[in-house]
């Protein structure tokens, strides 16, 4: 089984340095770009590779980037890593960013090659001091070696690379709210269109992809779309990094092949439900997903059999609710974390996530009333897909409505019990 | 600025007035920053990160300070500054204990460091110890929830940590 993204990443070696990196075939992928390709020849290869985006949303990335005007000459361009990993249960980009910076940068230059980009920026949450340490080693040996800067391999193309580290605050992470951040601004998003391809950075066309997606590119350039599709079995090609974090034997990041199934994550890699916990759920990909239960344990973990199952792929990375945990506690934990992220901008979110936080919390209390459950289902229609400027509102609905379906007598039980049948188990909140 | 000093006014306004105003250090570091971007404000949360890198915090004076140089009006980098959660409007101890409370480790247990950092510091989120030693806050998801729950203290990282641990992590910051 091939895992082109992490095969030299290992805990007991150190992250390559430019050295290590060229010596296992490092920047081979940008050399040929430069010396053979022409810009859309590079985005036709990674559209046929079908290679989806790993930050969340699953748009085809080749596509994404044929938005960007190709013919105004010297038009100021941009392309941003997104590193600003912050979705609740999320920890692949970390072991990238740590493990390998090169391979990051040397996607990164020739994403911004097949755009004609001559800025990039990574945009890094604050929270990852040993990434940045490491990433801006990584960008001085770049720069010292002439993979980026003025001219880079004789080939005439220019690229300079900046890294920016955040200041705190998941809405960062929204491509537009990104761009806002970078120039200075409160991170609200931006209504769209006009899409950031067209109009982004300082209004000029803009790519923001996350840092999985950007890492994937010098496999593809070297080896071929049809080799990218060939990693997997299923309906979306290339490998993921999936990961299980909760009360499991082994929580833990795998690089697998897209459309491995929820079964082989939980029970085989990671070693199935501690000894006195039974599974009772699990979000697939971060904290804005809907749950999946029992009897979703063999649908495949790619973005359209996770959607078939009433769900999203998201991150990849699955947080998992035992029978210990109460199911009311952990919503109002996430409703709590979406409250105190939204921007504020759009009145559905920034009214509504605080009182489904609210009610949320008086059930935990034993304060609940019937009623507060159709409340709670009414703020899923209303926060709902369509209402807002941006994805986190719907997001936040997410685990809510499917915790209403899977474990609506966990949420009965406390308004007719009068009390939190978990609270033994759990702090107060 | 100086208009602000009307004729009459004591001495010590004048020296706190002339304490805030931005170093020499942090001019210099600011300028760099205002070189890489086409829009002089697009610099201004990097100036916000350079001085509280220096001063601990981001105080009015500060704030005003910075809005100056940045040709912004006080009002405008305050909506930047309060809007991110890492920029401390108001001092900070010397150390800060950033504990996630997100997901994961809410599943993990982080209640029950949360109780023991109450008990053993007496502050609750958001506060800072009378010594001025800790200031314990918050974080949403540290991205390393297969090690949960996690916390940072400063720069530094903590993984899979017990409430038997604490004490002795703690004990590494003065
Ligand atoms: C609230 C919110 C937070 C997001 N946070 C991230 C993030 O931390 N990292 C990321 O790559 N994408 C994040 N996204 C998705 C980005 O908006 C964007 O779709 C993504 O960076 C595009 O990259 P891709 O096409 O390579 O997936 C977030 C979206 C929303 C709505
Ligand atoms: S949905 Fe929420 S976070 Fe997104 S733009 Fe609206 S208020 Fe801001
Ligand atoms: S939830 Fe605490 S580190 Fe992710």
């Amino acid at each position: 089984m091939e895992t082109p993204l992490t095969q030299h990443i290992s805990a007991s070696r150190p992250p390559l340095n430019l050295r290590d990196y060229e010596q296992v075939g490092g920047y081979q992928a940008l050399r040929k770009v430069l010396k053979s390709m022409n810009p859309s020849e590079v985005t036709k290869t990674v559209q046929e590779s079908d290679l989806k985006g790993r930050g969340g949303a699953g748009f085809n990335t080749g596509m994404k980037w044929s938005f960007v005007p190709m013919n105004d000459g010297e038009m100021t361009k941009y392309l941003i890593a997104n590193a600003d990993e912050m979705e609740p249960g999320t920890f692949k980009d970390r072991l990238l960013l740590e493990g390998n910076p090169h391979q990051l940068l040397e996607g990164m230059i020739i994403s911004a090659f097949a755009i004609q980009a001559n800025i990039s920026y990574i945009f890094l949450r604050w929270a990852y001091k040993k990434a940045a340490r490491l990433v801006r080693h990584a960008m001085d040996e770049a720069y010292a070696a002439g993979y980026l800067g003025r001219n880079i391999l004789d080939s005439g193309y220019n690229l300079e690379m900046y890294l920016h580290t955040g200041v705190g605050r998941y809405i960062c992470g929204e491509e537009t709210a990104l761009l806002n951040a970078l120039e200075g601004k409160r991170a609200t998003p931006r209504t769209k269109p006009p899409f950031p391809q067209v109009s982004g950075l300082f209004g000029k066309p803009t790519i923001v992809n996350n840092v999985e997606t950007l890492c994937n590119i010098p496999h593809i350039v070297n080896n071929g779309a049809d080799w990218f599709k060939g990693l997997s079995p299923g309906s979306d090609a290339g490998t993921k990094l999936y990961g299980v974090s909760g009360r499991v034997n082994n929580p833990g990041l795998w690089e697998l092949p897209m459309g491995t199934t929820m079964r082989e994550l939980i029970e085989g890699r990671a070693g199935g439900m501690k000894e006195g916990y039974k599974f009772r759920g699990a979000l697939p990909g971060g904290a804005s997903t809907d749950f999946l239960v029992d009897q979703h344990f063999d649908i495949k973990m790619d973005f359209k059999s996770v959607a078939a199952a009433g769900s999203r792929l998201g991150t990849g990375t699955m947080i998992v609710l035992d029978d210990r945990t109460c199911p009311v506690g952990f919503v109002h934990n996430l409703e709590h974390f979406f409250a105190q992220e939204s921007c504020g901008w759009c009145t559905p979110c920034r009214e509504g996530l605080p009182w489904t936080e609210k009610i949320l919390l008086s059930l935990e209390r034993g304060e609940g009333r019937p009623e507060d459950l159709k409340l709670l289902a009414l703020h899923t229609q209303f926060l709902g897909p369509g209402n807002t400027f941006c994805a986190l509102a719907p997001g936040a609905m997410e685990p809510l409505q499917s915790a209403l379906k899977y474990f609506r007598e966990d949420f009965e039980r406390h308004i007719n019990e009068k009390k939190c049948p978990w609270a033994k188990d759990h702090g107060t909140h | 600025m100086f208009w602000q000093i009307s004729i009459g006014e004591n001495v010590q306004v004048r020296l706190l007035f002339v304490l805030n105003m931005l170093t020499a250090e942090e001019i210099t570091e600011i300028d760099h920053e205002i070189a890489l971007v086409p829009i002089r404000r697009a610099a201004c949360i990097e100036a916000l990160k350079i001085v509280q890198q220096h001063r601990g915090w981001i105080s009015d004076e500060s704030l005003r300070a910075i809005a100056e140089y940045m040709q912004m009006s006080p009002e405008e980098l305050d909506s930047v500054a309060t809007f991110y959660n890492l920029v401390f409007r108001k001092p900070v101890g010397r150390n800060i204990i950033l504990l996630c409370d997100s997901i994961t480790c809410y599943v993990m247990g982080y209640e029950k460091l949360y109780e023991h950092l109450k008990a053993k510091l007496r502050i609750s989120f958001g506060e800072t110890t009378a010594d001025g030693r800790f200031t314990l806050l918050p974080n949403a998801c540290l991205g390393t929830c297969d090690h949960a729950p996690a916390l940072m203290i400063n720069n530094e990282l903590y993984r899979n940590v017990t409430r038997e641990d604490l004490d002795g992590i703690l004990d590494g910051y003065k």
